[in-house]
């Protein structure tokens, strides 16, 4: 499947970029962008998302390094947690009114 | 045009009504399409259309400010003024990104703005004589552009609605800086609060057209509601935003060039002059003051830069050569 935004006839690759806020924090996805090379994407990473010192750090990756799942299959893909509420916390009822439970 | 086409794998097995079925449940549900989703094609083409718009509008809005950088008062100026030209840059960018993600190249969104293909704003093809002009600009036609964008952080299309997120949260200094450089002039000497007041005359009347046509007029604009692209018609924003200059025109001690604008208690609105759209027809068909120098001098950047981008193309392939040999 086609990477989005990866079409024929782009010159550049396509990067996603991800950066850190804070020490402490998850690099988290912030967009993309084209570059030439690795050196030169993170480079550009830093002008576009990073002018009001959102972060001290910054990953770089090539969009066509991402494997992804399918957004059309979701219910199936995701299926398997579902109907499966003892998972969570408030699936034990009875023991809502206990103290430090 | 080359379209990311939809996964066969995936949807192969519903047809078309099944496929706009859900396209529309997504919709009526307020959720997101994101870019992998199955889409009617004139949805896809129309954020195209609207994305590269805007895109083109940021990367052009660099000009009249640009013009500005060197003749700014004061170095602490000249810094704010270039601070504010690469948000610019920055916000064209995040939007090619964003359309880019629709299936159509940066490349082919470059070549229909320099052979005037595609449109932008035609706010930007207004001249900016003065330093009050940069003021103005701030206030005013960022001002209006805050207004519109605002509901599109909203806006169905995911890559569109996150970019204006990113957008509108940088945008609100350019507007700040732009009323604090009128405020400046205007309790300035007389001659620099006259030089507040033409570019304010000048101004007004362009960014309330950055609003588009009325709404009896403007063909799209249903059909991009009822796809929740757009959240509010064109003379709902204009009148929101007439709203928020008349208490800030006070403060600035300007007047708004409209001597028929006052408040309607009974209508529920503001009460204005008719809009000059003959003015606006022609400077969106191409006729305004600065249509040509504004492609012109895209073209001629593009164009100067060519070597640049095959240097980076060079080296890169150069060092990925290298690299296959070690291997």
């Amino acid at each position: 499947m086609p990477t989005p935004g990866d079409v024929a006839g782009e010159g550049w690759p396509l990067y996603e970029v991800f950066v850190r806020a804070n020490r402490g924090l998850s690099h988290v996805h912030v967009g993309s962008l084209h570059a030439p090379d690795d050196d030169m994407a993170l480079r550009n990473a830093r002008d576009l998302y990073t002018r009001r010192n959102e972060g001290v750090s910054i990953w770089v990756v090539r969009s066509s390094a991402i494997t992804t799942s399918d957004p059309d299959q979701k219910g199936a893909f995701f299926e398997s947690p579902a109907g499966k509420n003892y998972r969570h916390a408030k699936y034990y009822e009875k023991s809502a009114e206990v103290p430090h439970l | 045009m080359t379209l990311t086409a939809p996964d066969a794998s995936a949807t192969g097995d519903l047809d078309e009504a099944e496929l706009q079925a859900r396209f529309d449940a997504l919709i009526e549900a307020d959720q997101r399409i994101e870019p992998r989703d199955w889409m009617p094609g004139a949805y896809r083409k129309t954020l195209i259309r609207q994305i590269s718009q805007h895109a083109h509008s940021e990367i052009i809005g660099m000009q009249p400010e640009g013009n500005w950088i060197s003749r700014a008062p004061t170095l602490k100026r000249k810094a704010i003024l270039m601070a504010k030209v690469q948000d610019e840059a920055g916000h064209g960018l995040y939007l090619y990104s964003a359309a880019q993600t629709l299936g159509i190249s940066r490349d082919e969104m470059t070549e229909q703005l320099i052979t005037s293909r595609a449109r932008y704003s035609s706010i930007f093809n207004y001249p900016t004589p003065t330093w009050a002009d940069m003021g103005a600009i701030g206030w005013l036609v960022d001002g209006a552009a805050i207004c519109n964008q605002v509901p599109l952080c909203r806006a169905s299309y995911g890559p569109y609605g996150r970019a204006m997120v990113r957008i509108c949260k940088e945008e609100s200094f350019h507007q700040r800086q732009g009323f604090e450089i009128l405020l400046e002039l205007s309790q300035g000497t007389e001659a620099q609060h006259r030089m507040a007041q033409e570019a304010v005359d000048r101004w007004y009347w362009p960014s309330l057209m950055m609003f588009g046509p009325p709404d009896d007029e403007s063909p799209n604009s249903a059909q991009s509601m009822a796809w929740k692209i757009k959240r509010f018609s064109n003379d709902e924003l204009r009148q929101r935003f007439v709203g928020m200059l008349v208490p800030q025109a006070e403060v600035l001690g300007l007047t708004l060039p409209d001597p028929n604008l006052r408040w309607n208690e009974e209508r529920g609105q503001w009460d204005m002059s008719e809009i000059d759209w003959t003015e606006f027809n022609e400077v969106l068909a191409g006729r305004g003051p600065a249509n040509a120098q504004r492609i012109q001098h895209r073209r001629d950047a593009h164009e100067d830069g060519a070597w640049v981008r095959e240097a980076a193309a060079a080296y890169a392939e150069k060092r990925a050569a290298r690299e296959r040999q070690a291997a």
